[in-house]
């Protein structure tokens, strides 16, 4: 029993990598992810990625900062403390609108950016995970989850005929623990 | 992505689509006639009404094509064709929208000004009246008179004369260098194309605030506002992206265009959000302003707005164009379902119409017994003749290029592998 938990393959160029994909996939060869430094362009349809939430999660924070704002405004100018400004009446609509739809942005783009790091595990001072440290400069990885894919020497040749320079069997998941 | 594309194909301007365009001028050009026999000047706002909306969307597309260029963008090059017949359309439109304002400022009928009866001109009553200017005479105003180096037929037709004539032969020139440019297969068009669409950008920038000033806000010379002008090149922006989408949708439907993929549409479809959005941030910093200084001269702007025959219409007016967008084409889905994005498209120019209609109406025309009386057979039948009219001479002039798509353009592959 090999103490192998990950193989990753290294392609120099992401054409290759993407033939690889389909190789693996006609061989029903499970991947576990593909690390790239740069975006490719089809891949998240050919691994079956789902389309990110985090758009529903900044309209959420959007609707939460504007009503946060909107009752603040409310609150101290209306209920608290009302103030006659500029002859207007006490619960001015109109000017309530830039001070709410600031929040709403605000809150929208720091929300999201929040959510990001949350989801992603990536936020500043964290060391990075990563299964080959050259994905993340001119190398592109697929990565594939050792355990029950046998027989490793297969999944090898898969990866080399189809253009990887190289192959690791990885002992650990990722390499960039300090 | 299919690889069949034909890059010969031509446009036939045939069918049905000829018929029903060519029917709804009929029913403008009835309705013109029989709307001059019953109300002149309501009339004439209407015309005045379409003949700038129609302007705006040409001159929108050639800007639409000057903005491609200088931004160098890819992800257009293959839909060029259509805000270009646009921009072949603008002399037209142009010559359209001088006629009908030389006739509205020549021909003159009875009406009131501030509860005065007097002879006046169907349009901008107000300064293009005779003897505004001259002391003493029973049409003197003074505010007025203090416009009128500005506000004076003599400059007001210059001015006219040289916008349109400017933006139209801009227009002719991209669409020149863009044909040539399929013959010959030289980059050397595309740099030249840069070159005059950034000389076009400042012209059009700096003469599109005045160009509305002129046509829609002089028609109540005695309000100003400075954001104006952004606000229409907004509804302007916004009209023309939703007829171009409308179009390549339309274009697709007949069989026409197959390399416009859903992405494009998507592409266009974030464009029409984010100006739905800008549009309603400029409206609402117009009214702000005005509501916040609340200087008489600047508020009775809204107040006409505001009286019960027009106050429906103004705040449908908000919820149209703002609402509307937000809540339907807010999510990516939508923005790639055919249906939803046509949709929006047809609410978004029905809005836009009605924009300008809010503009221009209680200005002019002033309120009709009852608020549901505002929009009655006159204004549906100049809206139908010259959405007729529209896309009568934009077919025709897409059915003159030799391909609908320009096929030596350097950013031609971008385009045709956009996808997000």
């Amino acid at each position: 029993m090999s103490s192998t938990k990950y193989i990753l393959g290294i392609f120099d160029d992401p054409d290759d990598l993407m033939h690889g994909i389909d190789k693996l996939q006609k061989n029903s060869v499970p991947i576990y992810d593909v690390y790239s430094p740069c975006p490719i362009h089809g891949i998240d349809a050919k691994l079956g990625i789902k389309d990110s939430r985090l758009g529903y999660a900044a309209f959420m924070f959007g609707c939460l900062g504007g009503s946060i704002m909107f009752s603040m405004v409310y609150y101290m100018l209306t209920h608290d403390w009302p103030m006659n400004i500029g002859g207007k009446n006490f619960f001015p609509i109109p000017n309530f609108v830039p001070v709410t739809f600031e929040w709403t942005v605000l809150w929208t783009s720091f929300g999201m950016t929040f959510t990001f790091f949350f989801a992603t595990h990536l936020f500043p001072g964290r060391a990075p995970r990563v299964m080959d440290l050259r994905a993340t400069n001119d190398k592109f990885v697929i990565a594939i989850d050792a355990k029950g894919n046998t027989p490793h020497a297969d999944i090898t040749d898969i990866l080399k005929e189809a253009g990887a320079v190289e192959v690791k069997h990885n002992d650990r998941k990722y390499v960039s623990y300090e | 992505m299919s690889t069949h594309n034909s890059f010969d194909e031509q446009f036939e301007f045939t069918g049905k689509v000829k018929t029903l365009s060519l029917a709804a001028i009929a029913i403008g050009v009835i309705t013109i006639v029989i709307g001059f026999l019953m109300d002149g000047e309501r009339t004439f706002a209407n015309l005045l009404l379409m003949g700038y909306y129609f302007a705006c969307v040409c001159m929108a597309g050639v800007f639409f094509c000057a903005l491609q260029y200088v931004s160098q963008a890819g992800w257009s090059a293959s839909l060029l064709r259509v805000p270009q017949a646009f921009g072949k359309v603008l002399p037209i439109a142009g010559i359209i929208l001088l006629v009908i304002i030389v006739a509205g400022l020549s021909l003159t009928h009875n009406t009131d000004i501030e509860g005065k009866q007097v002879v006046a001109p169907y349009l901008y009553k107000l300064w293009a009246i005779k003897g505004v200017t001259v002391p003493g005479n029973a049409n003197y105003n003074a505010i007025i008179a203090g416009k009128s180096g500005y506000l004076n037929e003599t400059f007001y037709l210059i001015r006219m004369v040289g916008y349109l004539a400017a933006y139209s032969f801009f227009g002719w020139l991209l669409n020149k260098y863009s044909e040539t440019e399929d013959e010959l297969g030289t980059v050397f068009y595309y740099s030249k194309s840069f070159t005059v669409s950034a000389a076009f950008l400042v012209i059009f920038g700096f003469t599109t605030p005045l160009f509305s000033f002129d046509v829609i806000m002089s028609l109540e010379a005695h309000w100003f506002s400075t954001m104006f002008g952004w606000y229409n090149f907004a509804a302007m922006w916004v009209s023309c992206l939703s007829i171009i989408t409308l179009t390549l949708i339309y274009l697709r439907q007949g069989g026409y265009m197959k390399w416009v993929t859903q992405d494009h549409l998507h592409s266009l479809g974030q464009l029409m959000f984010g100006f739905s959005i800008f549009w309603t941030y400029v409206w609402f910093a117009q009214f702000l302003l005005v509501y916040y200084a609340n200087i008489p001269e600047e508020s009775v702007y809204f107040l006409r707005r505001w009286e019960p025959e027009f106050k429906p219409w103004f705040w449908l007016n908000i919820v149209i164009n703002f609402l509307a967008p937000l809540l339907i084409i807010m999510s990516r889905d939508s923005k790639r379902s055919t249906t939803v994005l046509k949709a929006t498209c047809i609410i978004l120019i029905c809005g836009h119409w009605l924009d300008y209609f809010v503009m221009i109406m209680p200005g002019t025309v002033g309120p009709q017994k009852e608020w549901y009386l505002e929009i009655g057979p006159i204004e549906l039948g100049v809206f139908a003749g010259f959405a007729g009219l529209f896309v009568f001479l934009v077919m025709n002039a897409l059915s003159r290029f030799k391909s609908t798509i320009p096929k030596n353009h350097p950013f031609l592959q971008e385009s045709l592998h956009h996808h997000i």
